[in-house]
């Protein structure tokens, strides 16, 4: 990665270098420590280009929720129209930046679908390891059980470059994964014979466009092309992996961002005359934003003494239902095929007011992350609209090397090349 | 400041592979069910002293489960022996502390504890007494420290009690408790208890009930005093620490935990009695840990068990105190010692030189045969001296062995002392009572 000037989104921690999770709450911010994995770049000859906006502290889908403003899209509809788009989210910043061609490659962060959903939305790839073989040790913390680096670039073997140098073992993250990194770029290969793809039955959802759909198709045509096997699987409990993920995911951010209380960095608001307690609110009130807010009272209320058990023990039972789903499908394949979102990109401001609908955008991420699973997006083409669309492939636990070997396979064959018009 | 104490973002906790070593050793020094699997748990509430906003302990799996110490309500009678139980040990994250009179407007926040592992050890409610629950925290003092899992110093906060009282009538129920927090010595303890109890026999007697509370202790005044009620209690929002997977302690772990454990206070207290020790002596010398490793050193250089035990009891320690030291800032070494005892065993010097070779070697630091060599100390049992010292006491009271002859015979031990004071301390008291026997009977 010698003298490869690289994006770094906002939530890795750079020694000196403002590090704001794209909160209020962290403005100014500067570490005088450096994230893991940052490091492990550096280490490998890579440089740092710039920080890159975010969702803040990864919460949102479209890069909205930053307090310092949203990410614009490279991308336009091929109506004639200005609408500014979303670039995805949470790592919307890295998205956008590699899709512009600002920045060769990015990293990004993906708790329930933050790297691949932007990488689908912008027409670039993105991975997202096995849990544990990035380090998480300086990466600002949202969900700890969901959250994992990962490389956002332009093709596939960049992402198995980049990968290896990001991830490996660190003893200063109890849930790193003490193993090797595989030598992911010697060993791409898309011939993918004797390789059966799974069709999770339970991804045909209601609402989605006809062109996602096709481009699900097309899909399927080229990893047989590539020598795979086709077979239909069950994921049964996908349905219920969204309302899981945002119990599991807001407790452990509410909890994790407790520290962000004034007291020994970032803002401090103290009204006149106010107690401790009064310092926390005002501080908090205006350091964090609505999305933010909402998520740490979800976490707060899902935690307390009589909805423990109905919401976060319930929660935690369907999490390991839904790994269990995994375990049974990869009994009968090796990789499974779905498209990355449930749509193309939106325009701003379309989903705001309505947090559910954001929430969907995630919902072919979210089984992936909660089972901790490899799963990487890759451009498939773009739709009706000249948008880009992902397709999106999950391997069984540590098999990075079978997810980017499809993904250069869908790669060969797309011959994405399409790029956003320079308008900026 | 670690970073991690220090909650900055991004920053991970790991467990501390020593912490846990030593709540385990201490687990079996309790005699305790050792938890091959547990789990930590985050406690979260805000304040200014915990930086992450929540602690990391164990709520639902904790490390240690089920134990017990065996304490003695009198310690100078060995049947007087009682149980207590131990629920578990959990380990957890110790907070930072708060200062309020640095700065006339702002309080500070030091966080150089925040972060530090403690065990809590959970007992049950097996204490009947002020004094019972003060034998508990000796006793369970003593085994830490032979442990070495804690210093015990509770004056400097590395051992503190939530000390947990209820009152009920002989044979009723266990009554409502109230929880006085973070009690700093054992004499503290006794005292919130004698208060607590007396407090809540009052309040039920005036026909009130006890709320169950978390209360403060008052040093100044002898007394506690609300902290927060039931109702005000935090809804802590327990669950898993995703930080940290959950801790599997394998074989050889537990294995070199349990081969490194010390020989404990009960064990040694048996084994000394077994070499003749006397019970008290026994239980003295075994109550701190730094007086029984002075004292297996000095047996270990071949000082006579029993002989050693009452010289340690009554002389050192008689000295010690004088001097405001503890055993382990003598200037006496075991070696020594060792040596001194050896020549009252042998014969050279007698037990009262002895003492007189002791306040020698205490202020000068010379061996005690160095001092009896150069100053001459040595016991005679030279017959023709000690005849001839006391032939000129018998000639110089006549009167008295007139009245002994005549059956006074207490008057034996007048001669003798004056005989050894004739010689300075230096003759054999044995030989003295025998020449001193064959002549006047």
């Amino acid at each position: 990665m010698a003298g490869i000037p690289l994006g770094i989104k906002d939530l890795f921690a750079t020694r000196g270098v403002n590090t704001t999770a794209g909160s209020r709450i962290l403005k100014d911010f500067k570490p005088r420590y450096e994230s893991t994995v940052t490091a492990n770049l550096r280490k490998a000859g890579a440089g740092m280009l710039g920080k890159l906006n975010m969702d803040e502290f990864a919460m949102g889908s479209s890069n909205e929720t930053s307090a310092y403003g949203p990410v614009i899209s490279p991308w336009r509809r091929n109506d004639g129209g200005n609408a500014a788009l979303a670039p995805g989210g949470s790592s919307g910043g890295s998205s956008a930046a590699v899709a512009a061609g600002i920045a060769p490659a990015a990293t990004g962060t993906d708790t329930g679908g933050s790297i691949r959903q932007p990488a689908a939305f912008t027409g670039i790839c993105g991975i997202k390891p096995t849990y544990g073989r990035c380090s998480r040790w300086g990466i600002v913390s949202f969900a700890s059980s969901l959250d994992q680096a990962g490389p956002m670039a332009r093709t596939v073997r960049d992402c198995a470059i980049m990968l290896e140098a990001m991830a490996g073992f660190d003893p200063k993250d109890s849930t790193s994964l003490d193993l090797s990194v595989p030598k992911w770029e010697t060993g791409l290969s898309s011939d993918l014979k004797g390789k059966r793809v799974g069709i999770p039955k339970e991804y045909r959802i209601d609402g989605v466009p006809a062109d996602i759909g096709a481009l699900w198709d097309r899909g399927i045509e080229w990893l047989r092309d590539a020598g795979a096997e086709i077979v239909e699987i069950s994921l049964p409990h996908t349905k219920y992996a969204l309302p899981t993920y945002y119990i599991i995911a807001p407790a452990e951010a509410s909890s994790n961002l407790a520290r962000y209380d004034g007291v020994r960095y970032g803002l401090r608001e103290v009204p006149d005359g106010g107690n401790l307690d009064a310092m926390y609110a005002a501080t908090r009130a205006a350091g964090f934003g609505a999305e933010v807010r909402r998520r740490i009272m979800i976490g707060t209320y899902v935690l307390s003494a009589g909805f423990y058990d109905a919401y976060f023990t319930k929660a935690q039972k369907v999490r390991t239902l839904i790994k269990q789903d995994f375990e049974k499908a990869f009994e009968q394949c090796d990789l499974i095929l779905t498209p990355t979102a449930p749509s193309a990109a939106f325009g701003l401001g379309d989903k705001t007011a309505d947090p559910l609908s954001m929430y969907l955008n995630d919902v072919f991420a979210v089984p992936a992350s909660l089972a901790g699973l490899p799963a990487m997006s890759v451009p498939g083409g773009l739709d009706e609209q000249g948008l880009p669309l992902g397709l999106h492939l999950i391997g069984r636990e540590l098999d990075e090397q079978g997810v980017l070997n499809a993904g250069l396979a869908i790669e060969e064959r797309a011959g994405f090349t399409a790029k956003p018009a320079r308008w900026w | 400041m670690s970073l991690i104490d220090a909650a900055m973002p991004g920053m991970l906790p790991v467990p501390n592979r020593e912490c846990i070593r030593q709540a385990v050793r201490t687990g079996m020094a309790l005699e305790a069910v050792i938890n091959r699997w547990s789990r930590f748990d985050r406690k979260n509430y805000f304040y200014a002293d915990l930086p992450q906003g929540y602690q990391i302990s164990q709520l639902f799996h904790p490390l240690v489960g089920e134990g017990e110490v065996e304490i003695l309500l009198d310690e100078k009678d060995e049947s007087s022996t009682k149980r207590v139980g131990i629920e578990r040990i959990h380990v957890e994250q110790d907070a930072g502390k708060l200062m309020h009179d640095q700065h006339p407007t702002m309080s500070y926040v030091d966080l150089n504890r925040a972060g530090v592992a403690l065990m809590e050890i959970v007992s049950r409610p097996d204490m009947r007494s002020p004094a019972e629950a003060g034998a508990y925290l000796r006793k369970l003092r003593a085994i830490l420290r032979y442990v070495g899992s804690c210093d015990g110093n509770m004056e400097e906060g590395s051992m503190r009690a939530d000390v947990n009282v209820s009152v009920r009538r002989p044979g009723g129920e266990l009554g409502t408790r109230t929880e006085t927090k973070n009690v700093n010595s054992v004499r503290f303890v006794m005292q919130v208890i004698e208060y607590e109890a007396r407090r809540q026999v009052e309040l039920l007697e005036e026909g009130g009930s006890v709320a169950q509370e978390t209360r403060l202790f008052d040093p100044d005044r002898g007394t506690t005093r609300t902290l927060r009620s039931k109702e005000d209690a935090h809804d802590y929002r327990y669950f898993p620490d995703p930080d940290l997977l959950p801790l599997e302690l394998d074989e050889a772990f537990i294995e070199e935990c349990r081969s490194s454990l010390p020989e404990l206070p009960d064990a040694k207290r048996k084994r000394y009695e077994g070499l003749g020790i006397t019970p008290y002596n026994a239980s003295v010398l075994t109550a701190e840990v730094e007086t029984a490793r002075w004292f297996d050193a000095v047996l270990e250089v071949g000082a006579q068990p029993t002989q050693a035990a009452n010289w340690v009891v009554a002389e050192l320690f008689g000295a010690l105190n004088r001097l405001s030291k503890g055993i382990e800032e003598s200037p006496v070494s075991p070696n020594q010692a060792g040596e001194l005892l050896g020549l009252v065993a042998d014969g050279t010097i007698s037990g009262t030189i002895a003492k007189q070779v002791l306040e020698i070697m205490l202020e000068t630091g010379q061996g005690a045969a160095e001092i009896v060599e150069t100053r001459g100390l040595k016991q005679t049992s030279d017959t023709g001296a000690i005849d001839a010292e006391i032939d000129k006491i018998l000639a110089a009271n006549a009167d008295k062995v007139a009245e002994y002859k005549s059956g006074k015979q207490q008057l034996f031990g007048f001669f003798v002392g004056q005989t050894m004071k004739a010689m300075q301390g230096k003759a054999n008291p044995q030989v003295v009572n025998e020449r001193l026997r064959a002549k006047l009977d």
